[in-house]
């Protein structure tokens, strides 16, 4: 995982065409994420229904767009307007938490803002912290940082807790465990919670209650032992300094409420202008994601506060690229993004070759997008290959709750990663471009060009077997070649007869 | 350049020439139902959480059936309610909260839409870990405390202090997705809806 | 009225039946159809690869094209699409505003075949007859691109003879994706046989989509499969007439 000052990408991925082809020989993995992201699916699909009934059309939605497209295009003008003012809201958010009792570091990248972290446990003497489900403590690779200073990082959301037992890699934003059913959820449970902590109970079955009771008691002594906790925050209120966390097992509060210390680490983009403005956040964020009217426990703080909670609070603000992606025109809206996980849910393209093909934190629609805006392309042919793992049917766009036009940024990232090409040595994906591209250009080339393509269609039915030809007769068969073009047959006829 | 220079400065580079954003429209409002609290009491019990509706004068018995299996009972300061047995909290560690089955609290505000109650950790109360460890948490709502939507909850809630809300016993669907109550939260919550208009301030 | 055909690249080269289909509906119509022979590609296959400097002498070289036409009519949801969405990316990357705003201009009357019919001509019963039972895929760039919603359903539900079948996950992408299906062949393969599964589920003779190069994509899987499916786009559907059945050559 992400080393200094890069992000959230896993070392030494292949690119995703190569990593899709291992994923998608894998049933398991197919069946249980086809069956994962329809559940969720038809979840979210309920409740946007259900908000669009609610809205009476007339007052509340007089352009007529429905509750929902009413609400979504509600939270893209919060974070629209909170990034286009960063600066003074970011200016505003640490003074009024350094006014609240919090002490407030800046970090401009990953391996910034893990030494500030490991800095606070090392100040404290702690050997362990309980951690709360967080993406960019994920991105910044927190856990092996702090595992090289000797202190143990506890990952406590129970999909997280799956993966860390395994030593595996998150494959989804919401469920990082969504490629694993109950079967192996149990073995792993079974084989590892004993060598780290509580055993799981013999006899462990591998219904979800069961599973879920097992996380309870073998976390719970993590919990009332842990003098310090990392977090990161899904909402940072500028104007009040309020972090708002959003979660479900409960293991959050834990994490936020009983340790003496706790850092949080908070993406720039993260910041939301107003109190008030959380509200369309809050109706979008567990709709989107969970498909739920709410998620079980909101928990909001603004720095400390006597008698209740840590007694000592830290908010790392992180760049790490985000104002790399900030000065970029059409992917600055990425940075919207409150990591619900909706566009994974729908799209064709992950429901069947998972998270991991994408080789980061950063999965699916978003990921493939994300990765390259943080990261930047044209150096490492992993991201470089992101922006063209989606066919652009556009589903991601549909139902994104503060309206991120990923099919747009893709098409804008492929040519970016096409112009830092240019000049280098020439790939043969360049060469037919340009071919098709002059052939085009001209409809005399065009028409002498077509007199040529039940030639070449003919040939390549015989020929199937091609090298490059076969990615597309592998599976399919190619049409059979028309006696003449549509050109010649208008320049025949008129358009006549057939 | 320390490092929050260097941000803000990065941040105000990318920004050149960027106009700032028109103030947000307000997001929609849902259609008041006819009763508000009924509504409310549906969308909490949504959640599989237990949710039941007394008058002023029953409360007291309500909330003791409401505990009957459990044996030992934490209360905060300033309930204003007589629950028999509770031990009042007066800033016990974690693992002594650990030992109550039970916690009886009020709330600051109800959200109808969502099913949510508020607590924003004010007398009565409690601090955050209170409601948390015990395994039952017990919740007096007065019926003027619900409101319609998030945006009416935000009006009436201070940010400066600590809040929790609550949509339902702690749930996970971290295994396939599918739905599971209890993980680290308490596995019951057992909401009381007083009819008896109590001011929002 | 006068209408101009903008038949795409891939209709002309390999499926001109679509294009054939498209002309003799319209002049039933009684429309007058022309084919500006001057015209090439929108460029679509070049800007979703990202070369988007290779794509604006196409862009230029459409609006020149079309630029006097009152109506240009598609029979491609995609390449409509290209034109709406994209062709003004294009321009601006050339920097040039005289071009941002001739595409703005041509762009604003140019029609995907559904959307000519439904909203411009006001037509929804073209007079067709198909006596087959038929399964519509709505492809992606028609429904969310271009949002054509229920027109081309209409359109197929007032065909005589003809009985249309659900089609299960509809809404999912075929995988075709452009060079997405050879970029990342083996999901678009995968993306295709899911799709090919439902259509064969449905028990339809005919898969009918606006878009040919999903039917290329997915034509080819199911004679691959030897299905007893074959496909057919919209145009071909609505052209039909009792005696006159269109259809791809056999």
């Amino acid at each position: 995982m992400g080393g200094a000052g890069v992000t959230g990408t896993f070392v030494g991925m292949p690119t995703f065409p190569v990593a899709a082809r291992r994923a998608l020989g894998d049933a398991q993995l197919r069946h249980n994420l086809g069956q994962a992201t329809a559940t969720i699916r038809a979840k979210r699909q309920r409740l946007v229904e259900e908000v669009d009934a609610a809205v009476p059309t007339s007052a509340a939605d007089p352009q007529g767009l429905g509750g929902w497209e009413a609400l979504r295009r509600a939270g893209a003008a919060v974070k629209e307007a909170a990034l286009r003012s960063l600066p003074e809201h970011l200016e505003r958010l640490e003074a009024e938490l350094v006014a609240n009792g919090a002490t407030v570091h800046w970090a401009r990248d990953a391996a910034e803002a893990c030494s500030v972290v490991a800095a606070v446990a090392r100040a404290h003497g702690v050997r362990e912290v309980v951690k709360v489900k967080s993406m960019v403590t994920q991105e910044i690779g927190l856990n092996e940082a702090l595992e090289a200073e000797g202190v143990a990082a506890w990952e406590t959301d129970l999909a997280e807790l799956i993966v860390q037992l395994d030593e595996d890699l998150p494959s989804h934003i919401l469920v990082p465990a969504i490629h694993r059913n109950r079967a192996e959820v149990r073995e792993i449970f079974l084989r590892r919670m004993k060598e780290v902590g509580r055993a799981a109970p013999d006899g462990l079955g591998d219904e979800p209650a069961a599973l879920a009771a097992a996380a309870r008691s073998h976390l719970r002594e993590k919990f009332l032992s842990a003098r310090m906790a990392v977090s990161g925050a899904n909402f940072a209120v500028a104007e009040t300094g309020t972090l708002v966390v959003v979660e479900s097992e409960g293991n959050g509060r834990m994490c936020l409420t009983l340790p003496e210390v706790l850092v949080s680490v908070v993406g720039i983009e993260k910041v939301v202008p107003t109190w008030e403005q959380l509200d369309p956040m809050l109706r979008l964020l567990p709709r989107s994601s969970t498909g739920e009217r709410m998620n079980p426990y909101t928990s909001t703080w603004s720095g400390t506060a006597a008698g209740d909670g840590p007694g000592e609070v830290h908010v790392v603000l992180l760049d790490n690229g985000r104002t790399r992606a900030l000065a970029d025109e059409v992917g600055r809206q990425a940075l919207r993004c409150i990591r619900c996980s909706a566009c994974l849910n729908v799209c064709p393209v992950y429901e069947r070759t998972g998270g991991h093909a994408y080789g980061s934190v950063y999965p699916g629609p978003i990921g493939a997008i994300l990765n390259p805006l943080l990261n930047g392309v044209g150096h490492d042919d992993q991201v470089d290959s992101l922006p063209y793992a989606s066919t652009l049917c556009g589903a991601c766009f549909e139902v994104c709750p503060v309206r991120i036009d990923i099919p747009s940024v893709l098409v804008d990232q492929r040519a970016q990663v096409v112009d830092a090409h240019r000049g280098r040595r020439r790939s043969g994906e360049a060469v037919v471009m340009r071919l098709a591209a002059a052939t085009l250009a001209d409809e005399g080339r065009l028409g002498f060009a077509e007199r040529f393509t039940g030639v070449g269609l003919r040939a390549a039915r015989r020929g199937a077997g091609w090298p490059g030809l076969r990615r597309w007769t592998g599976a399919r068969d190619l049409p059979r070649p028309p006696r003449e073009s549509f050109r010649a047959w208008w320049r025949r006829t008129g358009g006549g007869t057939r | 350049m320390s490092a929050r220079e260097e941000v803000l400065a990065a941040v105000r580079a990318a920004l050149v020439g960027v106009v700032p954003a028109p103030d947000p429209p307000r997001a929609p409002q849902v259609r008041p139902p006819r009763d508000v609290v009924a509504h409310f009491a549906e969308r909490v019990a949504d959640y599989r959480a237990v949710v039941e509706r007394c008058a002023r004068d029953e409360l007291e018995a309500r909330v003791a059936a409401a505990l009957a299996p459990a044996s030992t009972v934490v209360v905060p300061p300033g309930l204003d309610l007589a629950v028999a047995g509770a031990v009042e909290d007066a800033g016990l560690a974690a693992r002594e909260l650990e030992e109550f089955e039970a916690v009886v609290t009020r709330a600051r505000v109800g959200i109808a839409e969502t099913g949510t109650i508020v607590l924003d950790h004010g007398p009565g109360q409690g601090r955050r870990a209170l409601t948390l460890v015990p395994d039952r948490h017990v919740c007096v709502v007065a019926a003027g405390q619900v409101v319609l939507d998030v945006a009416d909850a935000l009006a009436v809630l201070d940010p400066r202090r600590p809040q929790t809300w609550v949509s339902g016993p702690s749930a996970t669907s971290d295994i396939e997705l599918e739905r599971v109550e209890g993980v680290h939260g308490p596995r019951t919550l057992h909401v009381i809806v007083v009819d008896d208009a109590q001011p929002l301030d | 009225m006068r209408v101009a055909l903008l038949v795409t690249c891939l209709n002309d080269a390999l499926r001109p039946g679509t294009g054939q289909a498209v002309v003799s509906l319209l002049r039933r119509l009684g429309v007058d159809v022309d084919f500006p022979l001057a015209q090439t590609c929108c460029g679509q296959p070049l800007v979703n690869t990202g070369y988007l400097d290779e794509a604006v002498p196409l862009v230029r070289s459409f609006v020149r094209t079309f630029e006097s036409h009152d109506a240009v009519v598609v029979p491609s949801g995609s390449c409509a699409g290209s034109v709406r969405h994209q062709h003004a990316l294009v321009a601006r990357r050339a920097g040039d505003p005289g071009l941002a705003t001739a595409v703005e201009e041509v762009s604003s009357r140019v029609h995907e075949l559904s959307e000519l019919l439904v909203d411009v001509l006001g037509v929804t019963d073209v007079g067709a007859y198909y006596p087959h039972t038929v399964t519509y895929h709505p492809t992606c760039h028609s429904l969310r691109m271009l949002g054509v919603g229920d027109r081309p359903r209409r359109l197929l539900e007032a065909v005589r003879g003809l009985r249309l079948v659900d089609l299960p996950a509809a809404e999912e992408c075929c995988g075709f994706g452009g060079t997405f299906a050879l970029k990342n062949a083996d999901t678009s393969v995968a993306m295709g046989f899911d799709k090919v599964r439902h259509v064969r589920g449905t028990g339809a003779e005919v898969l009918v989509a606006g878009d040919t190069s999903c039917l290329t994509h997915l034509g080819g899987m199911l004679t691959r499969q030897r299905a007893g499916v074959r496909v057919a786009h919209l145009a071909q559907v609505l052209a039909s007439t009792e005696g006159d059945v269109w259809g791809e050559p056999a």
